[in-house]
């Protein structure tokens, strides 16, 4: 795809976030994209591009009174609203549609109008995972870390620290759900969920949602907010199953979509002002900084350890404060890329100076797909 | 009310084959004609050249203890934390999940690499599934 032709010019996530016993699932998508809607400055009938995941396009799109000529429901876990960028780029290239809304949203704590998650016991993870107690992403998404810390020789303390140094930049987000600075021994002393992980190492669960609107960037233009553009991007899936990842060392998807964008958008490492990866757990930030190839494994703990992720450090990452502090619905990655356009607008809470570079890398399931997108603000 | 189950696996016409080996005491594997990969959850083709001609073979029920979390909370049902969920590595290649019996489930009692052999657990008249115990010897 070819780089900065199309551009984010709304974004907006659910008036509140958190725990939101007033709204069901469905109409917390009405509420991010009725706020994108106007942060664009558009009307409803704007709108002839439509994607979501989990509740189908064809659910929001009578919910809100959309006829879309172009639809897209992929739903692949909590990174599907990367692809959705991804596939909208290429669809507003091709000319299938103007004007693209792309809607999450997530009843994850109150759980009102959000259908439970079920494993049929005659799927492949039905028969070959749950029947030895996987229960929830906590039991399934750290089974790969200890096999990962041997490997590279990752420590308890550095895991800790991913947890620390994302509840700094949360200090500094009012809308983050927890914002009390913590230490690393606070984190190791929280309660143990699933070994090696505790408490402060698994994301939050709450309620809420985001909404993003993409067009041309020959059309962005004539929007009232700075246009955030569509640099680079990449995708891919793996397994649905945790155990059947090709390695615990790395994740394959991640090693797909990230060095996929990265080509696209024609950048080096050095290049990157500002950084998100999905942190559903602690593990995550350092899967992100090696299998994007930002420094070797062996140096992704480290790195965070010594601070060169937290504020003031040479690669912010996580500034919102991240799944495990900001808010996790969920599905997460539509508040990482949230956070991204709004480090590409200028107007983060925690804003990095001058950035002009944003890396946004999301997972799905348990490291079961994986999206990237480079954004910029300068065409 | 009955004591929540321990989730309990559906057998499709493709795996059928392994459920009946852990029923009989095998742990089955399949390993393709063409190319001689061995691979894990069952299918009647390759996962990796896509040829149809695969066979079912015994393994030898050895591996190592790849990874693995002790799950605090929540527990599923019929299972009492804190417990074990592991990835074991078989010898022939392919890894699965499963648990770890006849060993405390604590950090220092659970070794990466640990040898492990297969242990059979009776679930019902259908369905036994494979465990893993520290190899003896």
């Amino acid at each position: 795809m070819r780089r900065n032709q199309v551009a984010v010019v709304g974004a907006a996530e659910t008036a509140e976030l958190g725990v939101i016993p007033t709204m069901s699932q469905l109409q917390l998508h009405a509420d991010a994209a009725l706020n994108a809607i106007a942060d664009a400055g558009l009307k409803l009938s704007d709108i002839d591009g439509f994607a979501t995941a989990v509740e189908t396009p064809q659910q929001v799109c009578h919910y809100l009174g959309i006829k879309p000529t172009w639809v897209d429901g992929t739903s692949v876990g909590g990174c599907s609203f990367m692809l959705h960028v991804r596939h909208a780029a290429a669809a507003i290239e091709a000319g299938l549609c103007k004007t693209v809304l792309i809607t999450h949203a997530e009843s994850g704590k109150s759980m009102i109008g959000k259908q439970p998650r079920f494993t049929a016991p005659d799927s492949l993870n039905g028969q070959f995972e749950a029947p030895f107690g996987v229960y929830g992403p906590p039991s399934m998404f750290p089974i790969p870390v200890l096999r990962f810390m041997k490997t590279y020789g990752i420590t308890h303390e550095q895991l800790a620290t991913v947890a620390v140094v994302q509840r700094e930049w949360a200090t500094k987000n009012p809308r983050a759900m927890m914002k009390e600075p913590i230490t690393v021994a606070d984190v190791l002393n929280s309660r143990m969920i699933a070994y090696p992980f505790r408490l402060l190492q698994c994301c939050l669960v709450t309620d809420g949602g985001g909404a993003l609107i993409l067009t041309s960037a020959d059309r962005a233009r004539d929007f009232p907010r700075k246009p955030v553009y569509i640099m680079g991007t990449g995708e891919s899936v793996e397994t649905p199953m945790v155990s059947q990842m090709e390695t615990f060392n790395s994740s394959r998807a991640f090693k797909v979509a990230g060095p996929l964008a990265f080509k696209e958008a024609g950048i080096a490492h050095g290049d990157v002002d500002h950084l998100m990866i999905y942190d559903a757990f602690a593990h995550l930030p350092l899967f992100g900084l090696g299998d994007l190839g930002f420094m070797p494994y062996e140096e992704t703990g480290r790195f965070i350890a010594d601070g060169n992720t937290r504020p003031g450090g040479k690669l912010p990452l996580n500034t919102n404060g991240g799944g495990l502090s900001y808010m996790h619905s969920g599905m997460y990655g539509m508040y990482a890329l949230q956070e991204s356009v709004r480090q590409m607008r200028g107007i983060a809470p925690a804003q990095v100076p001058n950035a002009r570079i944003s890396v946004c890398h999301g997972v799905g399931g348990m490291f079961a797909a994986s999206g990237t997108i480079v954004f910029t603000n300068e065409r | 009310m009955a004591e929540p189950q321990r989730a309990r696996p559906k057998p499709t016409p493709e795996t059928q084959h392994f459920w009946d080996g852990t029923k009989a005491g095998e742990l089955r594997l399949q390993r393709c004609d063409a190319c001689a990969h061995v691979y894990f959850p069952p299918r009647p083709f390759c996962p990796s050249c896509a040829s149809r001609k695969v066979s079912i073979f015994k393994a030898s029920g050895k591996g190592f203890l790849y990874s693995y979390v002790i799950n605090h909370r929540p527990a599923a049902p019929g299972f009492t934390p804190p417990y074990a969920i592991a990835v074991v590595e078989l010898a022939e290649g392919p890894r699965m999940m499963s648990n770890i019996i006849d060993c405390p489930q604590t950090p220092e009692a659970l070794e990466l690499d640990m040898k492990l052999e297969v242990a059979y657990q009776k679930l019902d008249d259908a369905i036994t599934l494979p465990v893993f115990r520290p190899a003896k010897g």
